[in-house]
């Protein structure tokens, strides 16, 4: 059994049919990306998948469990936490504080400390700022804050929206190295990525989104070897 | 938020109407601005010298301001917390504060029965303490119920369809009150022993009563508690979170729902409570009595910086000040028959300047600051 199956989501905003029909699954242990160009509906995939939004069609399920009627807040106790688009710190917050409130679920204080002792480890620069409050922190800073926070719970699938997205380069290469690490812990991900070329070196399968739809879905080598796929996303001729 | 227009430059104009209508609206503001000013500042310094006013009248007045802008203060809290959490003005707050005045005084006239406000100080502080808790627990109860009815069902609909439905509520609220126990005036339970000065060696030079020591001290030590259970706590943190962006909290696993009806529900305990420190220092309460008071504490939750919680607290403070000392000191000198008539006067015209100068108020942060 797949620990995550999407199966035929239909989402709307209003009258804009925004997912139109998209299955998918992870496996557990796996790193699945979701590429597509800007509109593909990647986020509106993953904000389906976490329950921000409600399909009018379809069903998502975690090892077969429906989680139609779950409560978005519900799903970091099921072992799902997304990192949302454009990071999302908490700005007003200290840096501790938004670690705190990633480990939201967790009742356990030696627990939280603990974990936030790994996030320090995984990204120094944090430890130096934990006073701080994040508004004041770069973009890569706060992208490496969101992925502590989001690690606090210890997921077992992790929901990664635009990781790289506005990074510079060095940065950019950082982030993909901490989600091989992330993954090699045991975490499953599923991946959303512009950054197609990357996503798909680092994940074993893939699904191209078009317009609401899967496009194409192969394993990571076929799809980045694939002509069509480098025409549209890596930016070959 | 709506996006910021693009400023519109003088070139950009074209109006020979318009230019003038700017000039006359940028004359008027500055026209005001220094009228303000020149009450605050002659009318200060008139009053000063002609010394008419012993230190005890003026120390009395500031010890008054300081009552009633604990009063301001807590009600504050409610409006400024509620709209930090749902960008909302909760028009009803000033009812839920009324109720809590009520429950305090039914509360009230019943341990009065009893004879616990009048046996001892101590009985009648602990009488007392269960007026407070009583109107805390009424005015919670009544604020969720209304929340649950009135707001949750129209959250994501414009600000303006929730504004609307609190004044609903507001007016519900009044006319339940009303249809309850009728359009008079309801007289507060007397505690004799609050009526007595504080005779204590170094605190008699503040002509304290022993009313002025509760109303400051509880109001004093309910919002330090209010602070602490914000800053410091794991459910205050997530409210602060909520606050800023309610998807993300609910992705790190925090149920909105319950941040908001526990934001609802302390800032309507705070209200309640301020309505028996009220019912006790103005001695006569009756359905209408909530809204000027809400109002007030809308000016100073405005004053302070609307979503900001220190901000608020000081915000009641200074209210009360400037209504308490504010007549005497700016208006006596300048000749104004019986100032203190004209108490609403500033408090409303704070309201009107802090929103024209300095929308964000005292402590808050730009308006215009994009959130989720
Ligand atoms: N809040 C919204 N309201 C209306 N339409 C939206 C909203 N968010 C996204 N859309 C539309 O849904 C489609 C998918 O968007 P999105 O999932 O954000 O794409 P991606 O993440 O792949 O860039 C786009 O056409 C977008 O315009
Ligand atoms: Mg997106």
């Amino acid at each position: 059994m797949a620990l995550l199956e999407v199966e035929d989501l239909h989402t709307y905003y209003g009258n804009i049919h925004a997912l139109k029909g998209i299955s998918l699954t992870v496996e557990e242990g796996e790193i699945v990306t979701l590429i597509g160009t800007n509109g593909a509906g990647k986020t509106t995939t993953l904000n389906t998948i976490s329950r921000l939004l409600t399909p009018r069609q379809g069903t998502v399920r975690l090892e077969g469990q429906d989680l139609s009627h779950v409560p978005a807040h519900r799903l970091v106790t099921m072992g799902i936490v997304q990192v949302p688009e454009g990071r999302r710190v908490f700005a007003r917050l200290t840096v501790e504080e938004n670690l705190r409130m990633g480990a939201f679920t967790i009742k356990d204080k030696a627990v939280i400390d603990e974990g936030i002792e790994r996030g320090y480890t995984m990204f120094p620069r944090l430890k130096e700022r934990s006073k701080q409050v994040s508004g004041t922190l770069s973009g890569g800073e706060q992208q490496m804050l969101a992925m502590a926070r989001a690690l606090m719970a210890k997921p077992r699938l992790l929901l990664l929206d635009e990781p790289s997205m506005g990074l510079a380069p060095t940065l950019v290469e950082f982030i993909f190295e901490t989600i091989t690490s992330i993954h090699a812990e045991g975490v499953s991900i599923l991946l959303v990525e512009q950054n197609a070329l990357q996503a798909l070196a680092v994940a074993s399968r893939g699904y191209v989104l078009q317009t609401g739809k899967v496009l194409m879905a192969d394993t990571a080598a076929a799809l980045a070897a694939n002509e069509d796929v480098r025409r549209a996303y890596l930016g070959e001729i | 938020m709506t996006p910021m227009q693009t400023p519109t430059t003088w070139a950009e104009r074209t109006g020979l109407t318009e230019r003038l209508l700017d000039i006359g609206i940028a004359v008027f503001l500055w026209a005001f601005r220094i009228i303000v000013l020149f009450v605050v500042v002659v009318g200060s310094l008139l009053t000063l010298a002609r010394g008419r006013y012993s230190i005890e009248v003026w120390i009395d007045l500031i010890v008054g301001g300081l009552s009633l802008g604990a009063i301001y203060a807590l009600i504050a809290l409610g409006y400024t917390m509620v709209y930090g959490i749902l960008r909302m003005i909760n028009f009803a707050h000033g009812e839920i504060f009324m109720v809590g005045a009520f429950a305090g005084f039914f509360t009230g006239v019943y341990l009065a029965g009893t004879g616990l406000l009048t046996a001892s100080p101590l009985s009648a502080v602990v009488g007392i303490a269960i007026m407070i808790l009583m109107a805390m627990a009424v005015a919670a109860l009544v604020a969720l119920i209304a929340e649950r009815i009135a707001y949750r069902p129209l959250r994501n609909a414009p600000r303006l369809v929730l504004l609307i439905s609190a004044i609903g509520v507001s007016f519900f609220l009044q006319y339940t009150v009303r249809g309850l126990f009728g359009p008079g005036i309801y007289a507060y339970p007397s505690v004799p022993f609050l009526a007595e000065p504080v005779d204590l060696p170094l605190l008699s030079i503040l002509r304290l009563k022993w009313l002025d020591v509760l109303v400051i001290g509880s109001a004093i030590g309910m919002m330090l508690a209010l602070y602490l259970f914000v800053m410091r706590s794991r459910a205050g943190t997530a409210i602060r979170a909520v606050s800023e962006d309610k998807a993300t909290a609910a992705l790190m696993g925090i149920d909105v729902n319950r941040a908001i009806v526990t934001t609802f529900a302390i800032g309507a305990a705070m209200a309640g409570a301020a309505g028996v420190l009220y019912g006790l220092m103005f001695r006569q309460i009756f359905f209408f009595s909530g809204f000027v008071p809400g109002i007030k504490a809308f000016t100073a939750a405005v004053l302070g910086g609307i979503g900001n919680i220190p901000g608020a607290m000081v915000g009641g403070f200074l209210l009360g000040e400037l209504e308490s000392v504010g007549p005497t000191l700016f208006l006596d000198g300048l000749g104004v028959p019986s100032p203190n008539q004209l108490k609403d006067v500033i408090a409303f015209t704070i309201l009107v300047l802090v929103l024209i100068f300095r929308p964000q108020g005292i402590m808050g942060e730009r308006l215009s600051r994009s959130r989720a």
